[in-house]
Parts: C-alpha cells; sequence; structure tokens
C-alpha cells in the first residue's frame, strides 16, 4: 500500500488572535493509504469534523501540509478544485443539501460541472444512483417524494458520480433506522469492495466501525490519541471511556465476562463472533 | 366541558394517581393523552397520487407520569403521533385529547402546547436566543408570566438541567448535549405537566446522549413529568416503563420492555433492534444454550451466563 494522503504537523486554530482563539487540531501527523477503510471515531468537539475538511481543502491548515499522493494541496490554489473532486465528502445530514428538482438532476449537478460528455455524465448518474441502490423510477422524483433513508442516498450519490479517489462520509447513518442504517452501510462496504475506493467514515457508532473499518483512528482534544487495527482499538475500553467514547456493546458485554473468569478471546464485537465463543466454551 | 371529558376517561381506565402536587393545584388521578381511532392522512397536492395515510386507527391511553418509548422504522408514523401529541397536527378523522382536551378544537391549542412540550432532534435548530438564559426565558415570556416569576422558572430549569453555570453563555459555545438539556429547561420553564422527545439524542455522541438521558429520567422520578421519547436507540428504550411500537401507522405492540424485546424475531421483522445482551441471548437460545429469555441488560445477561456455567460444571462433577 502506498500514503494516498499524508498529515504533516497539521495544527488548526480557529479564530486566531482573537480574543476567542481557539485550537481544533494540535500537530496531527498521519498517513491514509491508497484503498484502505478508515473508520474515525472521537466526541464532539475533538476536532473530527475540522480534520476531515482539512483532507479535501475546505478548512486551510494554520500550520502543516495535506499531501495528496504526494503534492502539497495548497501549494497551488488552481489545483483545489481538482483535489475537491478527487476527494469527496458527504456531510451530515447531506440530504438537506438536496437542490434540483429531480433526483438525476441533482446527482448530475456535480459530474456537468467537471467537463465531461454528456454521455459520461449520463453513464456516471446512473451507476451513481445504482450503487446507492436508488431504481430507475426515483430518477425523475423529486427530493421531496422521497423517504429520509432514500434521500440520503440520493445525496451520497451526487458525490459518487463525481468518481472520487477518496470517499469521505460524515456521520452517514445519524438518525436512521436499524434497517436504513445496514442498508446504506452494506451499500458502502459493497461500492468499497467493488471500486476498490479509499474510504474515510466518520460515526459515533462503534460496531458499525468495528464492522467495516481495517483501521480506526480516536480523536480526542484535537489531538489523534489511539490509532489501529479494530481490535487494538477496542481492547482498550479505559482509555475510550476515559474521552467519552465506548467500545462496541458486545465488545463491553465480552469484556465484564472477562472479569468474571470467563476465558473468551479478544477482538469480539458482533452477537455472532460472541455467540461463537460463548458456545465454545459452555455449549 | 374539559372537565366534563376528564371524568369520562377515569371510568374507561384503571386511573393511577399522580404523584405531582406543586404547580396546578388538585390534579387529581388523570390520564394525560387518549384517543380515540385516530387517523391521519399527509395530503398530496399531485391528485394523480394517494394520500399517504401516516396513523391508522390509532388507540392510546397514557397515565400522567409516564415514561413510554414510542419504537418503529422511519416512516412509521411515530413522528407524526407525536406532532398530535402537542396539536402540531390534528387528526383526519378520529379524536385526541390532551388532558381531556381536544387537539382539534383551535381554542386549546395553546393551552396543550404549554403542558406538552416538544423536544426536536437537531440541537442546532431549537435554540432562538444568543444567550442561554434568554432562550429559556423565551416560552414563560410568551406566556406572559411576570418577570420575577420568569427570573426563577428559568433559574429553576437550568438548575434542573445542570446548566445553571452556563446561564450567561451563548448557546453556539455548547456541545449538543448542552443545548438539548437547554431546549429541554426552555420546556420546563413553561411548567408543562409533558414533554415529547422526537428522537433528542440522534445527533450526538455517546457522553451527550447520556445527558440527555440522565436529564430525561431525572424528570419523570423526580418530578413526575410524563415523558414521551421517540429513539432509534434501544438502549434508551429499556429504560422507559412502557414501550409502544409502530408499523405502517398502527400500535402494533405495547408493554412494558421486558415483554416487548423479548419478541426478538418480531422486533427484526419490524426492522427494529434489540439490546445486545438480548439479541446474544436469544442467538444462544436458538443454538440450545437455555440462556433466560427476557434479559435486557448486561448484568442480567452475565448472571444468566454465570448460572449457566456452574450448572454445567456441577453437572460434570
Amino acid at each position: 500500500m502506498t500514503a494516498k494522503i499524508e498529515i504533516e504537523n497539521l495544527s488548526h486554530i480557529y479564530d486566531e488572535k482573537t480574543p476567542f482563539a481557539r485550537v481544533a487540531l494540535d500537530d496531527i501527523n498521519f498517513s491514509i493509504q491508497t484503498g484502505e477503510f478508515l473508520g474515525v471515531i472521537g466526541h464532539t468537539g475533538s476536532g473530527k469534523s475540522t480534520f476531515i475538511q482539512h483532507l479535501n481543502g475546505l478548512l486551510k491548515p494554520t500550520s502543516g501540509r495535506i499531501l495528496l499522493d504526494g503534492h502539497d494541496i495548497h501549494s497551488d490554489k488552481s489545483l483545489l478544485k481538482s483535489v475537491r473532486q478527487r476527494i469527496g465528502l458527504v456531510f451530515q445530514y447531506p440530504e438537506h443539501q438536496l437542490f434540483e428538482s429531480t433526483i438525476y438532476g441533482d446527482v448530475a449537478f456535480g459530474p456537468t460541472n467537471m467537463d465531461l460528455s454528456a454521455d459520461e455524465v449520463d453513464a456516471r448518474v446512473k451507476d451513481a444512483l445504482q450503487l446507492v441502490g436508488l431504481s430507475e423510477d426515483v430518477y425523475e422524483k423529486s427530493p421531496f417524494e422521497l423517504s429520509g433513508g432514500q434521500k440520503r442516498r440520493a445525496a451520497i450519490a451526487g458525490v459518487l458520480a463525481m468518481k472520487p479517489e477518496v470517499l469521505i462520509l460524515d456521520e452517514p447513518t445519524a438518525g436512521l433506522d436499524p434497517v436504513g442504517k445496514d442498508a446504506i452501510l452494506n451499500q458502502i462496504a459493497e461500492m468499497h469492495k467493488v471500486v476498490g475506493n479509499t474510504i474515510i467514515l466518520v460515526s459515533h457508532n462503534m460496531e458499525d466501525v468495528s464492522r467495516l473499518a481495517d483501521r480506526i483512528v480516536v480523536m480526542a482534544k484535537s489531538k489523534i490519541i489511539l490509532s489501529g487495527i479494530p481490535t487494538e482499538v477496542f481492547s482498550q475500553p479505559e482509555r475510550l471511556t476515559a474521552v467519552g467514547l465506548a467500545a462496541p456493546p458486545i465488545a463491553t458485554l465480552m469484556d465484564l465476562l472477562r472479569k468474571k473468569g470467563l476465558n473468551l478471546p479478544s477482538g469480539i464485537f458482533t452477537i455472532e463472533t460472541a455467540a461463537d465463543a460463548l458456545e465454545g466454551i459452555i455449549g | 366541558m374539559r372537565k366534563l371529558a376528564c371524568e369520562h376517561f377515569q371510568i374507561r381506565r384503571t386511573p393511577t394517581p399522580t404523584k405531582r402536587s406543586e404547580g396546578g393545584g388538585e390534579r387529581g388521578w388523570s390520564i394525560i393523552f387518549h384517543s380515540q381511532n385516530l387517523h391521519f392522512e399527509y395530503v398530496r397536492y399531485n391528485e394523480s397520487e394517494e394520500n399517504t395515510l401516516a396513523l391508522s386507527d390509532v388507540n392510546i391511553h397514557i397515565n400522567q407520569g409516564e415514561f413510554v418509548a414510542i419504537l418503529g422504522h422511519n416512516g412509521s408514523g411515530k413522528s407524526t403521533l407525536a406532532r398530535h401529541l402537542n396539536a402540531l397536527l390534528a387528526p383526519t378523522s378520529g379524536t385526541l385529547w390532551v388532558q381531556g382536551m381536544d387537539t382539534e378544537d383551535p381554542n386549546n391549542t395553546w393551552p396543550i402546547r404549554q403542558m406538552a412540550g416538544m423536544v426536536f432532534q437537531n440541537p442546532d435548530n431549537q435554540l432562538v436566543a444568543t444567550i442561554v438564559e434568554e432562550d429559556v426565558a423565551f416560552g414563560p415570556e410568551n406566556l406572559g408570566v411576570p418577570s420575577a416569576e420568569i427570573r426563577q422558572r428559568v433559574d429553576n430549569a437550568l438548575q434542573t438541567v445542570r446548566m445553571s453555570e452556563y446561564a450567561q453563555s451563548s448557546p453556539h459555545q455548547l456541545s449538543g448535549g448542552q443545548k438539548q438539556r437547554i431546549a429541554i429547561a426552555g420546556i420546563l420553564a413553561m411548567g408543562p405537566d409533558c414533554i415529547v422527545l422526537d428522537e433528542p439524542t440522534a445527533m450526538l455522541d455517546p457522553s451527550g446522549r447520556q445527558e440527555v438521558m440522565d436529564t430525561i429520567l431525572q424528570l419523570n422520578n423526580e418530578k413526575h413529568i410524563t415523558v414521551i421519547l421517540i429513539t432509534h436507540f434501544m438502549e434508551e428504550a429499556v429504560k422507559a416503563k412502557r414501550v409502544i411500537v409502530m408499523d405502517k401507522g398502527a400500535v402494533v405492540m405495547d408493554g412494558i420492555p421486558r415483554e416487548i424485546f423479548k419478541q426478538v424475531d418480531k422486533m427484526k421483522d419490524l426492522g427494529l433492534d434489540v439490546p445486545s445482551a438480548t439479541g446474544l441471548a436469544n442467538v444462544l437460545r436458538k443454538r440450545g444454550i437455555p440462556i433466560q429469555e427476557d434479559v435486557l441488560t448486561d448484568e442480567e445477561f452475565i448472571q444468566s451466563i454465570l448460572n449457566h456455567v456452574k450448572e454445567y460444571h456441577d453437572s460434570k462433577n
């Protein structure tokens, strides 16, 4: 694997040189590998939104650099537009940003602004909508006619249609019911498998992150305090609770059982693996 | 009229006493929400399409002082029902009474909203003032409460949600959980009997969720305020005293959390989850391990597993 995005000594101070100055990112060094699925967790105010907004140049570092394929994204202002096409950012509640009168038109907005042929735009819109699981009968519908989950998927498709090399999703399942949540996450996982793009998923849901991510970054107080594969990160429940986070519920339950003397392996996050492990001991 | 309706309800259902004595004097025994054959349709303005039936024949009784969680997948009608509870929507047919007041009568709208306040999902959309205590004062000011009493109510409300030290802060400096607690304080300052919360923790992180849940439980336990909590988090619903499950606009399950959640397969069919411990116990039972069926919490699960391990070892020896 090679580094897709390198973050070097990144610091960001909001309202610098005013009485309201606040450090949001404090000397972050981190590399994101090509094709990896990275989970970012951290409580509100930990700096994770500030962090991801630096990755596609929406915010400019107070100090430090962001390198995309080895090039500083702020070295040349004319590059920023292409950076934002190569690194797609899906904000929280992206359905609030739908603005066209039809779903098709909304998804087509991004690629249309990329100097692509009409055929290419059409193909991309259809591919993107298919990837998020929306069928042809929604093409001409108004966003107002779709359910919350469908609108969310349409909004994600709008970013996918630009074929970003890196896709950043900020809490893509907030406010969805369990079925809608699983549908979106499974489609993201499936797309990652098919397209092989780099994905950065910001979430409060530890269970989802543990299930999907290759690697997890934990942010607290403007810094990255922990990173590693899910098993490593969630095997340190004390460090997570100390910063207002919690391991996935099943991992917590397994931890309590271990303390009662049950000999359970580490790295159990899902009901199925937990059932397997318990069956092995007492079945 | 209002009194008559109240008396009417008491015959229909065994009443429970309300412990709430401060404020409105003698309230006695009461049902706070009562609906009869409640239907609601969202009207489509495109005539070629059919209207959407959002609520279908809903009959509920909720007593003063209850803590009810309403569950259901997106589009099941739970938010529509919540919006009826404080007269933001009126039934297409059927009737909903709030403390005996028919929500369809426009004269009742303001009294109903004063006694059943609503907290919504997005913490950034609900605060209107630039200073926390002014935001909390907004409700009582509009009710024409004398200013000395407003001061008192605001202080009490902020104290209840443990945000007194932020009285002079600006809302944008607060975390999501803090903003939601301010939204709750704003409703408390109106002196409500009931708070309806529509996914108040959906946008919060785990610690913010905990803050809001602690506040809700305290309001119910200590102030005896009726709480209606709409949520997708099963861990929160477990804390309620009663769970109502909605599907396709109708109430399909209604009972104490333990009875509702032990029906794991039915819940999954309805597009809902169960607490992790309950889900794990269910899978183990299906594999032939006799874990207690209705475990709700980690502690109960662990106890049940330990009992089983003990039996397992005893039988071996």
